[in-house]
This record gives structure tokens, sequence and C-alpha cells, in this order.
């Protein structure tokens, strides 16, 4: 037998998590390297993954099967296709940059302050969180996905209800008030989709007799498993309905800006560049290759409540006053976009999806990151606190506004490729809702500049004025993730090289084929 | 020879990498660097001009193709460069003034002590500007695009501590936005119509046109109408102009560099490098003339009223830029020519802007011209460059603009028929204002009265001006004096190039024959004859002159502007446009977010809350049993594993 690497990519930070709550209480900062560093070798890990992953080869690689519940055909089934070792390696990625960025976050408060944080339960948590998400990733068995699509949330639960953003307008009380309704509304939000996605998982048992996904996708494809119309299109929207909770999609979106605000800046990284894309990776692996046909019903309401969070998330945006909720309806917009690109069933489409994933990890984290950096330094998250930012400190106004420029999907950027792929993708079937879409790049480009000129132009103000630039391990956090901005916005290939022919096997499973240019038609 | 093109680009993209990455370490050197960086992409271009002047005209085509950008199924953009004689010409254009107004900038921005950032900018800009002119495929030319507003961007805004060059920074680019979606479109159009965007697939050549022909004329239009939005966002043409005249709050080499001479004009590199396309689009040429015409009118009409020298010239520029999608709209009729007076409108243009800016170095940054005056003894060399550039655009006979110009009023009479006759027309009174606008330019500035001495003595008899001479106390009264030699050098060249080009490009029709390969030319059917067209210019242009003599040579020019008529008064703001974009899009867009964000927090939120209402309640039950959260969940894990291990048991045993 090999070595199960797919395992040890995820009991690695799991083990690491118990470590890491188990370093003695005043070694504060032995727990934090060693979560640090156990972040980094899980990196490793999933590079090799990365590496040993064949594009050309068999859909799924690096399978793992082992009998688990017999008795309910519940097996340990893991394997990756090409989106899925994506966004592992996104997971595994960007979780070092979140520890290093949330280094202090979990220090004890200052003393006359009675709350105590426990700092080694603040990176356990971290690391527990990306073991769940890496399996969420790898699992093609439904109940095993389920499992831990479901477990995640109570490490997340206590990350943004026991740690919250320091720099709060209200008094300590009123901060662990609103702290204590986000995390609660996150949880509630989820447990919800959750519940309904478990009736959905036992009906599917009831029909199709096992969890396997590769046994029942190809049982669907061969049609050796008929489903009859409406049980499949309740199937669907079960498990839909918990994906769009998660990714969040237009009008589930609620609890993302109170969950994002509240937590410190890294959880909210992890939030919505990690946790939120197991809801849309799902959909692409779940929904489609279960259901084709009830995803081809569902794509027009799905297409428009895409294109709602698109516009919707984006007015938001622009009306916001909180530089984090600010980011939050941000995300939701680039969800809608994500959404949109994976259920336009085209090729560019999808595969622009999938980079989006990527690429929205990325972009966020490098805008989210630096805007939490700021906060940190001035103790308020109020748009109307700052000015002139870029005269005192010029690295972090310089960052910012990168991250403000990916966000904003500027050409040459990683997440322009993803956005405009989506948007041909989209275009090419419906015309009319691309178009639709495209506003969505004016807006984008208000909010990231309003964003930027209200606290990074015109005359400094006194608060900011002794405000220190990025310090060394800042800018070890935001560099590389520029760096790889550039590269991914210049050089995609290596991404849509491992994303393509996985694509290409989802199109054939909802029997899709992409429309042919007017002018070959014609022919 | 080809792979010299990617050197081009590279050259300042290392400039900007180099001097934005650097440190202060680079503070003493920044600027030779990048100066030297741009003078070697120069260099660079020269080498590949002499090259293709060596092949026959037929094979002055070189590409490049470095690598496969993105590869995904049924859709392909790569990074490949096409270097032609149309993108030779923006080449030589961009690197050469380019070269020059870097050399400008050392002095004009010496006591800036962030210019090493300034000439990161610079040379980011010149990046992007060649990128956009040598893509081989639309979406590389996106790049491009992008790349040049933002480096506009970054350059209006560069004293950002100004709330109005951040403001004016963001809404440049927010306008440019708008017209990037038309370029989106017009890309995706292209993508489901063709399944390709790259230049030689699409559009093949003048002579024997690509995939265009197969499509419909709809469609064409479509793309067409889609690629002037794009255009009118980025040369600042009507209905998307309003951002160039805030966009002077950028430093003045800025102004010259990338909104005269360069980016603005990237609008019409797009229509005639999409030429094949336009040409079975009829209905769209129109609507490209009728803009273009529109703006010339508009952008006049503006620089007639604004006493800011640079907002003035912005107006112009406006104006000289519709006179190119004018004649970029007249199809094979007018390529040509809209890219030859593209030519030397980037010498005079640029000319005159570095010539403000040398004004405003020696007048203490004053930027109101009823504050200047008899300037001439004071700065000769920037009078002269700066006169000469002024002969230049109004079309004196035998400088650049005379021919330039000429050419495209004479192709929009050749347009024929009621359509030749109204844009001829247009064009005609185009000129007349262009010579009175700049007249009163320089008149208020370099002849009459030395106006910028009142504020030293306030005459009693005038005491209004007396709170101005107060605000401008504070600062050193000015003493007009020539710039250094490292601005004065690029004036002087620019003047030659005023001067001459345009001569130089007409002779036996040199310019033609270079460029026709690419566009194709007609000669259209004129309903008067050349030598009439010419007289008739000549004879707007005396009117024009002579008019802004009669009001601003031969009387004082009042230091205070006066109240002036209803369309004076709205010229000043230039033509109420951003009045109406404050209340229909500003105030408009502020009440719309914010009747959302209250929608979404108390109907969205409200409703999906009160759907889940029971759960809510259960919520608040579970926090008073104080278990937390963890318990209750685990609880409910262990429920929803229960009920599915029960449900599975059942449907075996049935």
């Amino acid at each position: 037998m090999s070595f199960p690497l797919l395992t040890a990519t995820a009991v690695l930070p799991a083990v690491g998590a118990i470590a890491t709550a188990a370093v003695p209480a005043a070694r504060r900062t032995a727990a934090k390297w060693l979560a640090l560093l156990v972040s980094l070798a899980t990196l490793a890990l999933a590079i090799t993954v990365l590496v040993r992953f064949d594009p050309d080869g068999a859909r799924y690689q690096l399978t793992e099967s082992h009998a688990w519940i017999a008795d309910f055909g519940v097996r340990y089934e893991l394997g990756v296709d090409g989106i899925g070792v994506a966004l592992l390696a996104l997971t595994a990625l960007l979780i070092p940059f979140i520890i290093l960025a949330g280094w202090h976050d979990a220090d004890p408060l200052e003393t006359g302050s009675r709350r105590w944080r426990p700092t080694q339960g603040f990176f356990a948590l971290i690391l527990a969180v990306e073991a769940m998400v890496i399996i969420s990733f790898e699992a093609t068995d439904v109940f095993l996905f389920y499992i831990f699509f479901e477990a995640m949330l109570i490490p997340m639960y206590f990350l943004i209800g026991g740690f919250g953003d320091r720099a709060h307008a209200g008094s300590d009380e009123n901060a662990a008030a609103q702290r204590s309704y986000a995390a609660v509304k996150f949880l509630l939000y989820n447990l919800v989709g959750g519940l309904i996605m478990l009736a959905a998982v036992i009906g599917l048992y009831v029909v199709a007799g096992n969890f396997s996904l590769q046994e029942i996708a190809e049982a669907r494809a061969n049609g050796t498993l008929d489903m009859a119309t409406n049980t499949e299109r309740w199937l669907f929207l079960g498990f839909f309905f918990a994906f769009a909770v998660k990714a969040p999609l237009w009008p589930l979106h609620t609890w993302l800006p109170n969950a994002m605000g509240e937590a410190t800046a890294p959880v909210a990284v992890l939030i919505t560049a990690v946790v939120d894309k197991v809801g849309t990776f799902a959909m692409l692996r779940f929904c489609l290759q279960l259901f084709p046909e009830a995803s081809k019903w569902a794509t027009p309401a799905i297409l428009v409540l895409a294109l709602i969070s698109i516009v919707y998330g984006a007015l938001l945006a622009v009306g916001q006053r909180d530089i984090k909720r600010l980011v939050a309806y941000a995300s939701i917009s680039h969800f809608g976009f994500i959404i949109m690109g994976i259920f336009a069933m085209t090729s560019q489409g999808q595969s622009g999806a999938t980079l989006y994933m990527v690429n929205h990890g990325i972009s966020t984290a490098a805008l989210m990151l630096v805007a939490g950096f700021l906060i940190s330094r001035r103790g308020s998250r109020l748009i109307a606190d700052y000015g002139g930012v870029q005269k005192v400190a010029p690295v972090l106004a310089g960052t910012f506004l990168i991250g403000g420029l990916a966000t904003l999907s500027l050409p040459g950027l990683a997440p322009f490729v993803s956005e405009f792929l989506v948007l041909v993708g989209t275009f090419a079937r419906y015309p009319v809702i691309g178009i639709i879409a495209t506003f969505g790049i004016v807006l984008a480009a208000l909010y990231t500049l309003v964003l930027y000129q209200r606290t990074m132009t015109g005359p400094v103000k006194p608060e900011v004025s002794a405000m220190p630039d990025l310090r060394m391990r800042e800018l070890v956090v935001v560099a590389p993730l520029v760096v790889l901005l550039i590269f991914l916005g210049v050089y995609p290939k290596p991404v849509t090289d491992i994303v393509n022919p996985a694509v290409k096997s989802t199109m054939s499973d909802v029997h899709k084929k992409d429309p042919k240019p007017e002018v070959e038609a014609a022919k | 020879m080809e792979n010299l093109i990617a050197l081009l680009i590279a050259a300042p993209l290392l400039g900007a990498a180099v001097l934005l990455t650097g440190g202060r370490r680079l503070d003493a050197v920044g600027h030779w660097i990048g100066t030297l960086l741009a003078g070697a992409s120069f260099v660079f271009g020269a080498i590949l001009f002499a090259d293709l002047l060596g092949k026959d005209a037929e094979h002055r085509t070189l590409t490049q193709h470095l690598w496969s950008w993105i590869p995904v199924e049924g859709f392909q953009a790569d990074v490949t460069f096409r270097l032609d004689q149309l993108s030779m010409t923006f080449v030589l254009l961009i690197t050469g003034v380019g070269s020059l107004i870097h050399l400008y900038s050392i002095g004009y921005m010496e006591h800036d002590e962030r210019r090493r950032r300034f000439f990161g900018y610079l040379n980011l800009f010149l990046a992007a500007m060649l990128l956009l002119v040598l893509a081989d495929n639309y979406l590389l030319l996106y790049v491009g695009w992008e790349g040049v507003g933002l480096a506009s961007y970054l350059l209006i805004g560069f004293w950002q501590h100004k709330p109005s060059a951040a403001t004016a920074a963001k809404k440049a680019f927010l306008v440019n936005r708008v017209g990037d979606m038309g370029l989106s479109i017009a890309i995706m159009l292209m993508f489901t119509t063709f399944g390709t965007f790259a230049f030689g697939p699409v559009l093949g050549s003048h002579e024997k046109p690509g995939l265009v022909t197969g499509a419909s004329e709809a469609t064409l239009t479509g793309i067409a109408l889609m690629l002037l939005l794009a255009a009118c966002g980025k040369s600042a043409q009507v209905p998307l102009q309003s951002w160039l005249g805030d966009a002077m709050e950028g430093p003045t080499p800025v102004s010259a560099l990338i909104h005269a001479a360069t980016m603005v004009t990237a609008g019409v590199y797009l229509i005639v490098r999409s030429a094949n396309i336009f040409n079975l689009a009829p209905d769209a040429q129109l609507v490209v003339t009728v803009v273009g015409a529109v703006t010339l009118l508009f952008g006049a009409i503006v620089g007639c009223a604004k006493d800011d020298i640079k907002k003035a010239l912005a107006g112009s520029t406006m104006s000289q830029i519709g006179y190119m999608v004018l004649a970029a709209g007249l199809g094979p009729i007018g390529y040509v020519f809209a890219i030859m007076h593209l030519v030397t409108h980037g010498f005079f243009k640029a000319g005159l802007f570095l010539g403000a800016g040398s004004v405003m170095h020696g007048m203490n940054d004053e930027v109101d011209m009823r504050k200047y005056g008899g300037l001439r003894k004071y700065m000769p060399v920037t009078f002269v460059t700066f006169g000469l550039g002024y002969l230049a655009i109004i079309g004196f006979p035998g400088l650049s603009g005379f021919f330039s110009k000429d050419k495209i009023i004479e192709a929009a009479f050749a347009k024929g028929g009621t359509e030749g006759w109204i844009l001829g027309a247009c064009a005609l009174l185009g000129a007349a204002i262009t010579a009175f606008y700049m007249t009163r330019v320089m008149l208020m500035t370099f002849f009459g009265e030395e106006r910028w001495r009142r504020s030293e003595t306030p005459s009693p008899a005038e005491p209004s001006v007396e709170p101005a001479a107060e605000t401008h106390g504070e600062h050193a009264e000015p003493h007009p004096h020539e710039s250094p030699r490292s601005m004065t050098i690029p004036m002087i060249v620019l003047a030659f190039g005023s001067v001459f080009a345009g001569g130089f490009f007409s002779i036996g029709d040199r310019f033609l024959h270079w460029l026709e390969p690419v566009t194709g030319h007609s000669h259209g059917d004129a309903p008067i004859s050349a030598a009439t067209v010419t007289a008739a210019t000549v004879t707007v242009m005396v009117v024009g002159v002579t008019i802004a003599w009669l009001q601003y040579g031969r009387r004082p020019v009042p230091v205070v502007a006066p109240r002036g008529s209803l369309l004076t008064r709205a010229a000043r703001r230039d033509l109420l446009q951003d009045d109406f974009n404050h209340v229909v899009l500003v105030r408009g867009g502020e009440h719309l977010t914010r009747s959302l964000v209250y929608v979404d927090h108390t109907l969205v939120d409200g409703v999906v809350n009160g759907t889940a209402a029971s759960v809510g309640g259960l919520s608040g039950r579970m926090r008073k049993l104080q278990n937390g959260f963890a318990r209750s969940y685990a609880v409910s894990m262990f429920g929803g594993a229960a009920i599915l291990v029960a449900a599975t048991l059942l449907m075996r045993a049935v």
C-alpha cells in the first residue's frame, strides 16, 4: 500500500492542532511557532500532491478507499481531481499567511481587562479548520464530506465568537454582544443549511444505496441509476441550499458581513477565502455530478440569484462605512461571479470559476490582511477615521492599493483572468446576463477606489500621523501574495492546465457542449 | 529582429519595477534610471523602424510570440506582439515624446521629495502604453488599456494629499471603467462570433479581411459600437469626456504625455486598428463621426471659457481628438489622416503643455491666465516654443497642424452627401473656434499688461482685488524666469516637430504611403476642391484670431473674470456635464446605496431570520442553558447522525 498522501495532508494539521493546544499556557510563543511550522509542513505536503498530480491522468488521483461503516455503505474515500487539487493548494498556501498575520491577535489583552485569550486555542482552531477544509476538498464519499462540511462550523464558531476584532466602536460589553451575535448567526445559518443537506444526503442514500460520489455519478451518467425528476430536484435543492448558505449566495448572505466584521482580519480571511470556497467547490463537484439534470433545470434561477449577488453585493459595498464589512460585501459580489461561472455551463465559465476561487482567495487575503494591519494600528474599523495614510505609511498604502486593484480585477493581476473567463463563458450562453454582470466591474472600481481615497489620500489625520509603516512580519505576509497576484495574472497556465481536464469531465457529466462561434456555426 | 519588440516594453517595465520597489537608496539616481530606460526603449524603437524601412511595404509586419497566456478549452489568449506600420508610428511617438518628457520632468519635479516614484509611474505608463499598441489580440490590448489607466490614475493623483487630486484620479478611473465595459463586451462578442479575438484571424488585412466578412452586419455594428464606447472613455469623447478636465490636477508633464500626446489618443488607435470591423458597419461609423464632430465643438467651446491654462488646453485636447475620431469614422478616407493628426498633435500639444508647465514653474504654480500677462519678455524660450505650438495648432499655413487638420476637413467633405457637408462644416467651425481660444491663451499669457504685478500693489480703485492679494501675500511674489535647460530642450525639440512634422509627412504623401498598407486608403468623393477647403480653413482661422485679438489683445484683460453670458458660464462649468453627473449619478447613487444598506439590514436579513425564527428562539433558550454552543451543536450533530442511521436501517428493513 502506498503512502496515504491525501490523508496525511489532513491529519498533519489535525495533529498539529492538538499539539498546539497542548502547549503549556506560559509558552505562548512556542505554540505560535509550532502552528506556523505545521502549516508550512502541510503546505509542503500539498505541494507534493500538486507535483504528483498528473493533469492528463485519471480523473481522481491519489485515491484512498477503506470500508468505514460497512452497514450503511459509508466509506472513507479520498481522491482529488484538478479542481480539488487547486483548492487544496490554495488552502495550504493561505494558512501560514493567516497564522503569521494573526501572530498577535490572540495575545492576552492589556492589564485591566479580565478577559483572557487562550493563544494556543486560537492557533489550534485555525489548524483544525484547515484539516477539515482539506478533507472536504478530498472526500469522494458524500457522507464523509458531509461530516467535515458540518464539523468545520465548530472551530469557526469559536474563532469568530471567542477572538473578536479589538477595534470596536462600542464598549467592551457591546462588542462582546455583537461578536456573539455574529458567531451565533454564522452558526445558525450554516446549521440550517447543513440540516437540510442532511435530509438530502439521507434521501440520496435511499435512492442510490451508497454514498460513493464516483459510483453514483457513473451510474447516473450511464443510465443505470434513474432518479425520478422530482426526486432529483428535491435532492439537488437540499445540497444546493447548504452550499448557497456557505458560499454565500443572495439572499442567504447576511451572516457574512457580521462574521467578517466581528472576527479578526485573519479569521475573516479564513472565512471568505478558505471556508466559503467549500461551498462553491461543492456545487461544482456534488450538485453538477450527482444531479446533472436538476442542475440544468435550476440554472436560470441560480444565474439570476448570482447576478443579483454580483450587483447587490457591489452596491452594498459602496454603501459601507466599515472597512471589513466593505470587503465582505465585495466578496459576496465575487461569489456571485463564481456561482455564475459554474452554472453558465461552459468550459470558460467553469474553468474561470475555479480559477476565480483561487484568485479570490489570494486577492482577498492580500486586501483583508493589509486592512487588518491598518485597523490594528488605529484601533478603528471605520473608514471615516482614516485619511492621508499613504503619506505616513507608503508601503502599507501601496500594498493596500494592489490588494484593491486585484479586487477590482485589474488586467495584469490574477483576478482579471478568472473574471473575464467567467464573463465570457456566461456571455456565450446568456448574453444579457453576461452584459449586466459587466456592470460589476464598474462598481468594483467604485467601492475599491472610494475606500482607497478616503483612507489613504488627502490631508493626514492627526490620529494617523504617527502610524508606523509595515513591519517585517507584515511584509513577509503581504509580499508573497502580491507576487502571486502578479505572477498568476501574467502566467495563469500552471493553474489552468490542472483545472481544464477536470472541467472537461464536469462538462460531460452534465451533457453540455460549448456553444459554437457564430461564424463557424453559419458554415 | 522581432525579438527586440519585447525589449521595447521590458525596458520601461524594468524601470518601473526597480524604481517602485527600490526604496530611498535610489532617490538620488532614480530619475536618471527612468529617463535612460525610456531612452533605451526609444533606441530599440528606432532600430526596429530602420529595419521596417529596409523591407518593402507589404512585409513590414513583425510578430513575436512569447507565451500562451490563458489557455482554456475553446479559448486561447496569447502574449504575442505585432509590430506593423501603425504600431511603429505609435512606438516612435510614445517613446520619443515620452523620453523628452522624462527629461523635462527631471527639472520640473526637482523639488518633489517623491520624484523617484514619479519616474516609476512614468515608466509604468510607457510600458503599458507600448503594450497597448503592440498587442496582437484584443485581450492583451486590454491589459495595456487598463495599465495606462492605472498609470494615469496614479499620476493624476500624484499629489494625493490634495483631495481634489485624489478625487480627479478616482473619477478618471471610474469613467474609464465605463468605457472598459464596452471593451469587455466587444471582446466577448468577438469570442462568441469568431471564436477568437486575435487581430490576425479576426481582422485580416485591409485587402483581404479576415473572419469579419462572415459575421452579420448587426453583430459587427454591436462590436464596433462597444469599441467606440471604450474609445470614448479613454479618449475623453462625449459622453465620457468629463474626466479629462479634472485630470489636469496631475503634474504638468503628465498632462503633456498622458493626457495630451499619447494615452488619450488610444481610442483613435483602437478604432483605426479595428478598421475592418468598422468598414463593414456603416451605422457604427456614422456614430463615430457624430461623436467626433460633437466632441470637437464641445471641447473647443469649453476651451474658450477656461481661465486655467491647463484646463483650456485640456478642452483643446478633447477637441483635437474629436477631429481624429471624426476622421477615423470616415473610414478609409480618413484613417491615415486621423493618425497623422494624432502624431502632429502629439508634438504640438505636448509642446504647449510643457510650455504651460514652464510658465507655471516660473509663476509659483499659478494656473490662472488672468494672473499672467506680458510674460514673453521673461521667458523667451518658452514664449517662442509655445508660440510655434500655437501657430501649429491653429493651422497656420506651413506648420504641422495646417497639413494634418486641413486633410481631415477635406476628408470630412469628401464623405459626400449631406453628411459630408454637415461634418465638414463642423470641422471648419471647430477650426475657427480653435484659432479663437488658442489666441486667447497666447494673448492672456504672453502679451498685455503684467497682471501678476497687480497683486503686489493693489490699486485702491479696485477693492475687489484685495482679498485675492492678501491670500497671495503668503506666497512669495512671482518672479517669472526662464526654466532650466533640461526643461527647455524638450520644448525646443517638440517645437521643431510642431513646425516641420506636418510638412515632412505631406511632401510626396510620405505618411500616406507608409500607413496605407495597414489601413487602406480611398479618396472619397469631394464636392469641393482641396484648394477651396484650404482657403476656407485659412479664412476661418484668421477670423478666429481676429475676434480673439479684438477681445483680449486690444482691451485689457480683467483679473477677475466677468460674469459672462449664459453660454460662457455654462462652458466654464464644462457645459454643465458635471452638474448632470453629480445630480443623476452621484446623488442618485448615494440614495440607492444608502437605501440598499437599509433594505439589507432590515428586509433581507429580517425575512431570512424570520423564516428561521423558530431556530432563533431555540438559540435564545440554548444560550440560557449556559452550556455553550459546542455542546448543543454536538447534540444536534449526534441527533442528525442518529436520524441518518435510523433512516438507513429502516430502508434496509423495508
